[in-house]
């Protein structure tokens, strides 16, 4: 199973194990990670499960989408090139080991 | 902090919010959430959607029974609440345990409405509300051959877009003469009418099932419309609305129209008493009209305010409402209200794409989007900022919704 960790904003890491076919978002949800609200569950609705991509991971990740775009505008912490919505980003294989930071605040 | 104990009743979307919220917001006391149904609170959008495809129900649950545990937050799964003592401050589940609150919060809900149908009782006569009723939905569909939906709302469009998926056939009979009447505007049902009619789904508007056909089983093999058609089919969903649960409210006293009445700080006629969701009406804080909203938005947002007060920082309600509907490959959003709109401008930006902006007296009040993200975000900026959007302010941007929000 892939593994994903996650960064606090106080840098604090925390690695689970994600089932394939989750989403980041679900992965989180799934194993306690605090700082990933996900208020419309996966729907592409809201902001609250944003999160910022490690540098090292942006491509094989991929970009967001304008939909994506589009709902990150209304994120509460700062949008930057390697923000995503948790919930977009499928985990595969090829995602083991991905690194995502938490950002301060998702409302 | 006044309250020490928060019972909340009713697991729902807005049940599980009222729980989380009132941690995050720094509440300390006990919190007690009681739910009618088995397991862990999980959300019912994918019910019609995902889940039916891929089944997977340790996917829909909010959070683990861990975060549950960590939070301190009770959960009384499968227990149901029959009677609420004012005077005593406590709520009587079925089985006579008395549980004590100094703030109760009424989270019931929504039940489906039973058409009157003769002949709902028949085998393969199913409606969409619950995890169990999804699961068994799914069960059958893949079984099917031709399924019948009664009510073009958005859970039968739902449906009826998966079902064809499914390589089923779907005939939808809907009362009203276009689709999903009750919330969105003509522009959207026809634009839905084609997408649904293109995908090879028959629908029937403006037409009234009587009776459910009786294959000789006991198994449902068709309906009976008003004016005598047949139209045959094995397995039908009632997808007819839904109405609120506020029976539990209105037999301890409280205010009830249609729903729980509660004011702009969520509370109902009874002080110690709030109610949030499909269950309780509140007052519009754009029109002042009460309104009930069977939404994620709404459960959401009211359980975030309500947590608010409870933890000393209250304000009243001002949450811009959005609604969201999937189906197939399109994606129906709305921000605001619709209704009372006296004009409306439809643009088609891409194909496949639709913005419809309403207005009432000049003055923006919903937008309807389809496959256009950024232009309901927009909306959902400038619905939320409070300063009124006049009309001749977006004529001026040609209706271009994105536009308009950067330049104010």
């Amino acid at each position: 199973m892939p593994k994903i960790t996650f960064v606090s904003p106080d840098d604090g890491r925390t690695t689970v194990e994600a089932a394939g076919g989750d989403s980041v978002m679900q992965a989180a949800l799934a194993n306690g990670i605090e700082g990933i609200v996900a208020e419309c569950g996966g729907a592409m609705m809201c902001a609250t499960c944003h999160c910022y991509v490690d540098e090292d991971w942006l491509s094989r990740t991929g970009a967001a989408s304008d939909e994506e775009r589009a709902m990150l505008d209304f994120a509460a912490s700062e949008v930057r090139p390697s923000s995503r919505l948790s919930c977009q980003i499928a985990i595969t294989e090829e995602l083991d080991g991905l690194t995502v930071h938490l950002p301060e605040a998702q409302i | 902090m006044s309250s020490e104990r928060v019972v909340i009743v009713g697991g729902g979307h807005g049940g599980f919010q009222m729980a989380a919220n009132l941690r995050s917001e720094g509440f300390a006391g006990a919190i007690t959430l009681i739910g009618e149904e088995p397991g862990l609170p999980y959300q019912r959008p994918p019910l019609s959607k995902a889940f039916l495809k891929d089944g997977d129900a340790a996917r829909l649950h909010f959070r683990p029974q861990a975060f549950f545990d960590t939070n301190n937050i009770e959960l009384m799964p499968g227990t149901r609440v029959s009677r609420i003592n004012r005077e005593a401050r406590h709520v009587t589940t079925a089985t006579g345990t008395e549980i004590g609150y100094d703030h109760l919060v009424l989270a019931t809900g929504s039940r489906n409405v039973r058409p009157p149908v003769a002949n709902l009782h028949l085998e393969n006569v199913l409606s969409l509300r619950n995890l169990a009723d999804a699961a068994d939905l799914r069960a059958r569909l893949s079984a099917a051959r031709h399924v019948l939906v009664i009510g073009g709302g958005f859970i039968g469009m739902e449906f009826a877009a998966v079902a064809s998926d499914f390589g089923v056939e779907v005939t939808v009979i809907e009362g009203a003469d276009r689709l999903m009447a009750r919330t969105v505007s003509g522009a959207v049902s026809k634009h839905f009418l084609a997408l649904h009619e293109g995908r090879g789904t028959r629908v029937r508007l403006g037409r009234f099932v009587s009776e459910l056909l009786d294959d000789g089983t006991g198994r449902v093999a068709g309906v009976r419309l008003s004016d005598g058609t047949e139209i045959a089919g094995d397995l039908v969903l009632i997808a007819a609305g839904v109405a609120p649960n506020s029976e539990l409210a209105a037999e301890a006293g409280l205010s009830v129209s249609n729903g729980i009445d509660v004011d702009t700080l969520l509370r109902t006629s009874d002080l110690s008493i709030s109610a949030l969701g499909d269950c309780c009406n509140f007052p519009d804080p754009v029109s002042g009209n009460r309104v009930r909203l069977e939404s994620v938005q709404a459960a959401t947002d009211h359980a975030r305010t309500i947590a608010k007060r409870l933890t000393g920082k209250p304000a009243p309600y001002t949450a811009v409402p959005w609604f969201w509907s999937d189906q197939s490959h399109f994606k129906l959003q709305i921000a605001g209200l619709g209704s009372g709109a006296d004009e409306q401008v439809a643009l088609e930006p891409e194909a496949g794409g639709l913005v419809v902006i309403n207005f009432a007296a000049g003055r923006l009040i919903s937008v309807e989007t389809v496959n256009s993200a950024a232009a309901h975000m927009s909306a959902r900026r400038l619905l939320a900022s409070g300063r009124p959007v006049a009309q001749a302010e977006l004529a001026a941007h040609n209706y271009n919704l994105v536009d308009y929000a950067r330049a104010v």
